[in-house]
């Protein structure tokens, strides 16, 4: 397996390698953490390197030992973890046999790191400016000089006021501001060698489509080394040149990152990416694929390949001799016996659609009564904040409306008043098959309680961990249901198999679970009553990728079983265009857009829609980026005037009735509904103009 | 309290059949019982061998003990430990060391009941506070901080000059006094679980508030109340023996660790330490047991 890494090492897209020393060279790094005694190796064999000026992606899903990796760079691995194996060199200089002071300076120099929470990364005690100045101080500049060069470095994160921000403290900052601040900071050294580690996992779309811009830019001023760690496959192909994809400890494959994503030669990589929905597939055609089994234990023992026991191509010497790396072409490399075969990976799930879903789909049309009517509904919480200003909205039996929104939308805020949780402001009126609901869910009814149920998006938090399973599911059944004795058990039994769960499952307690069977508990806590509708809140967004579309397809499932209608809230746009029928899209407590799910894709949309649509990356190509949102989201307690929109929106109109006047949500084709001063005809030719391809999914 | 005893893993662990990689993940996720990780530790040890050293006594004391605590030797007032009196005598010639075993039972058992009786209110008073909120929460938190506020000595001293000393005062005074502050810690802890989304799913299985609070919240703050109960425990032992020693607690000629100290430490300067040490030994002893035993359980618990 050696032979193969030099080769990759230098490739023909590093010319100059023989003269300057690699950004990051790692060979043959095992980690290992020691846990109750017991070593148990976090990462196995891993080599990759970065050339200078190179982006290089680390992908992976939880459990990989990404994050692992990035600590073990720069020893900042916790006291029960060590390198145990192997090399590493940065810039030309090995960390592993440094003494604390040049690890320190190596730290301070040479590597920098951005993590996930930035709000975690800065003190908070102290002004952001003195923090940034802090950087360039220890690198030797005089304290005036180092402000200059703070307020130089924020002005070059594109901070628009950076004397102002530099005199706040962390927490008076926006995630996407703090992360800008972070990466200000990461950058004053001009550092050889950037870590960032899933820099904008916890910012909305839009600011993650503006500070992933904001490194790409950066990178090429800099000419800084980086390396990306991500989950998020679409995130790793819009920033990364080359990427190694992360399975358990090991790197499984590596290449050039279009290549890999649009040719992966291993089957793990294969798996990974049929699991994303893309564009055109939808739920009435396309069952997702998944990747059978669950992620080796660390520390178990394994013989033969890593993958083995989840891979479809298996055959008996994967199983007792490890593969090798395979050099795929001059620049890849895949640890896979059968990576020729890799891209006909059998399916683990059947594509096509049980039989009645093409009926099902004709459910939908809208015909008949609504099961859900908003009307006028609005929230204000204590006093000033409108989380939710007039919202007028249907939901149709047996349809998917998808709520799409950044943080602060509304969107949880509609989906609990929905459910009674909440409880909305006078006047607001929330029908169920015509019926008024009473605001409070605890004196609602059994009937609307059994009717109206929810997913909530973190299984660990909706699920009690001291219950068992069969305590979580028989309770609903026994309160909603109204079942006791043989009958509860009949239908338990018949609800998780519903939901693909075992006889087994029943006697443990959530914190014995993974995520993904934790968050099928919950789906059949949802389903016990035989609901009408279900909230789904982000149900996936706290999965991995492969389990997530195992959760996708059971979702699909049980609404063509049970002719449920889904409520379906998520950020993820790839997601609502493949389970929507239609889409309602929210910003700052109001309805800027509702219409049919491939219509509001297509476009004309709204500009604030459009923006959404831009900033999320895609692994179908690169979309064009025609409009990009600035600014911040306003605060709710203070909506702009007019079109709340008008702020950030980058086709307001000269004639100002944008400030002064809030559009009304008018009707211009059927079924969809836009907020906007333009004319639809007018967006339809704006929109056309500025993308240079058009929108190809749709039919 | 059983909690500690039972581990989440048990059930699990014989129920598995046909051992899945699933099964294997989902178990080895988990920690070892929680009472294992407690005997591994050397704190928890030692401060349960002296906390049964104690028990035993407060049971058998008077079968172990050498002498009759009560027994007045007026041959042999004020003697110096020796092979016959291994503690020394007090001034009526009583046998320090049978008064200190002796002294070990009611001093536990008030404790005991007292701290089981503030551990049930306060769970009730700061599970209401907590989950119910609002006004109810802002006037019995005020009550609360006013009642904490107040020296409970300066409380105790009026209750028992109202009631009159006995063991049963005691135990309800020290309850009460305890009540408040075992009240905010489970409140802080069910404020937690409140921004928990389960509350929200049982709501809209239609529970009433009493089964979210005792069936949902309650045994998920357990462990909380469990440090809590060892904690105060510790200090109760010495609110008790405080009060004891004010004469405000337990009355001569009972053997008590507090009245004894009270009754004989006017002999310190005639050179008597023994009288005084010993019982003062005992005290620092069992509140210094207790404190390990919480702080076991509590890095148990926190790890």
């Amino acid at each position: 397996m050696n032979s193969d890494l030099p080769a990759a090492a230098s490739s023909p897209t590093a010319p100059s390698s023989a003269d300057a020393p690699l950004a990051l060279s790692v060979q043959h790094m095992d980690v290992t953490y020691r846990v109750r005694g017991q070593d148990r190796l976090a990462l196995r064999d891993v080599s990759f390197s970065i050339e200078r000026g190179e982006s290089y992606g680390l992908v992976g899903e939880s459990g990989s030992g990404k994050s692992t990796a990035a600590l073990a760079l720069v020893r900042y691995l916790p006291g029960n973890g060590r390198v145990s194996n192997g090399m590493i060199s940065i810039n030309g200089l090995d960390p592993l046999s440094m003494d604390k002071a040049a690890l320190r300076d190596l730290r301070a120099r040479t590597v920098s790191m951005v993590y996930q929470e930035p709000g975690r990364a800065l003190n908070p005690s102290l002004r952001v400016g003195r923090q940034i100045a802090e950087v360039f101080g220890i690198a030797g500049q005089s304290s005036g000089d180092a402000t200059a060069s703070a307020e130089d470095m924020l002005r070059k994160v594109q901070i628009s006021d950076p004397g102002r921000v530099m005199q706040r403290y962390p927490h008076e900052l926006s995630g996407g501001m703090a992360q800008r601040a972070v990466i200000a900071m990461a950058l004053a050294v001009s550092p050889s060698l950037l870590i960032l580690d899933e820099p904008t996992t916890a910012l909305d779309a839009t600011v993650e489509a503006e500070v992933l811009d904001l490194v790409a830019a950066l990178r090429s001023e800099f000419q800084t080394s980086v390396l990306f760690i991500s989950h998020n496959l679409a995130v790793i192909a819009k920033m990364c040149d080359r990427v190694g994809v992360l399975y358990a400890g090991e790197l499984l494959e590596q290449g050039p990152a279009r290549e890999v994503f649009n040719n992966p030669r291993h089957p793990y990589t294969v798996g990974l990416l049929r699991c994303i929905p893309r564009r055109g597939q939808r739920k009435d055609t396309d069952r997702l694929d998944t990747i059978p089994g669950f992620l080796p234990t660390p520390g178990q023992s394994l013989t033969g390949c890593i993958f083995a026991p989840r891979c479809a191509l298996v055959q008996d010497k994967c199983r007792t001799a490890e593969p090798p790396f395979f050099a795929v072409s001059d620049v890849r490399t895949s640890r896979c016996y059968f990576h020729e075969q890799a891209p006909d990976l059998p399916r683990a799930t059947p594509a096509s659609i049980p039989a009645s879903g093409a009926d099902r789909a004709g459910s939908a049309d809208g015909a008949g009564e609504p099961l859900v009517v908003i009307e006028g509904l609005s929230k204000t919480f204590g006093g000033n904040v409108r989380a939710l200003a007039g919202v007028d909205l249907s939901i149709q039996r047996g349809e998917t409306l998808g709520l799409v929104g950044e943080s602060g939308s509304g969107k949880t805020t509609l989906a609990r008043v929905l459910l009674g949780l909440t409880g909305p402001d006078q006047g607001s009126v929330v029908t169920l098959n015509g019926t008024p609901l009473n605001p409070d869910a605890q004196r609602r009814p059994r009937a609307v309680l059994r009717a109206l149920q929810i997913v909530f998006q973190n299984p660990d938090s909706a699920l009690n961990r001291r219950h068992t399973v069969r305590a979580l599911i028989s309770r609903p059944l026994s309160r909603l249901a109204g079942l006791s004795g043989a009958r509860l058990r009949a239908r338990l039994e018949e609800l998780i198999t519903s939901v693909r769960l075992e006889d087994r499952h029943l006697p443990l307690r959530p914190s014995q679970l993974s995520g993904g069977l934790k968050q099928r508990v919950a789906i059949a806590r949802a389903f016990a009553g035989g609901p009408e509708a279900v909230v789904c809140d982000e149900p996936t967004s706290a999965l991995d990728v492969s389990v997530q579309a195992a959760i996708l397809n059971l979702l699909a499932d049980l609404q063509t079983t049970e002719r449920v209608t889904y409520l379906f809230i998520s950020h993820d746009l790839g997601l609502v265009r493949y389970l929507s029928d239609r889409i309602v899209v929210l910003y700052l407590g109001r309805v800027m857009e509702v219409g049919p799910s491939e219509t509001v894709f297509a476009g004309p949309h709204h500009p604030y829609t459009e923006a959404l649509f831009s900033a999320v990356p895609s692994l179908d190509g690169e979309r064009p980026s025609r409009i990009r949102l600035t600014g911040e989201i306003p605060s709710a307690a203070d909506p702009p005037s007019g079109c709340v929109f008008h702020t950030r929106c980058p086709r307001r109109l000269s004639t100002g009735i944008c400030e002064s006047t809030e559009p009304p949500l008018h009707e211009d084709e059927p079924g969809h509904l836009i907020r906007c001063h333009i004319p639809l005809s007018e967006l339809r030719t704006l929109q056309r103009n500025d993308s240079v391809p058009s929108q190809g999914g749709s039919s | 309290m059983t909690d500690i005893a039972s581990s989440p893993l048990e059930p699990s662990g014989t129920a598995l059949g046909p051992t899945s990689v699933a099964a294997i993940a989902a178990t080895a996720r988990g920690t070892p019982a929680p009472w294992r990780l407690l005997a591994r530790r050397p704190t928890f040890i030692v401060g349960t061998v002296i906390l049964l050293f104690w028990i035993v006594c407060a049971i058998f004391g008077h079968a172990i003990a050498p002498y009759n605590p009560l027994a007045q030797q007026l041959l042999a007032t004020n003697a110096a430990p020796s092979g016959a009196h291994w503690f020394g005598t007090d001034p009526l010639g009583r046998d320090v060391l049978s008064r200190v075993i002796t002294g070990a039972g009611d001093i536990l058992i008030i404790s005991l009941l007292a701290v089981i009786l503030a551990t049930i209110l306060g769970t009730a008073l700061g599970l209401a506070m907590g989950y119910l909120g609002g006004a109810f929460d802002l006037i019995s938190g005020r009550l609360v901080e006013a009642v904490l506020a107040l020296p409970s000595i300066v409380i105790a001293l009026l209750f028992v000059a109202a009631v009159g000393p006995s063991t049963t005062t005691l135990t309800i005074l020290v309850g009460l006094v305890f009540t408040p502050l075992i009240s905010r810690t489970v409140r802080a802890a069910v404020l937690a679980e409140r921004q928990l989304d389960y509350l929200s799913a049982a709501r809209l299985l239609g529970e009433n508030r009493a089964r979210i609070m005792f069936g949902e919240v309650l045994p998920n703050v357990v462990p909380a109340i469990l440090v809590e109960f060892t904690v105060r425990l510790g200090y109760a032992v010495f609110t008790v023996a405080t009060l004891s020693f004010l004469g405000l607690g337990i009355q001569p000629p009972t053997p008590d660790w507090g009245a004894d100290i009270a009754a004989n430490y006017v002999g310190l300067t005639a050179g008597y330490w023994w009288q005084v040490l010993f019982p003062a030994l005992a005290i620092a002893s069992l509140v210094i047991a207790v404190i390990l035993i919480a702080d076991s359980i509590e890095q148990v618990l926190a790890s």
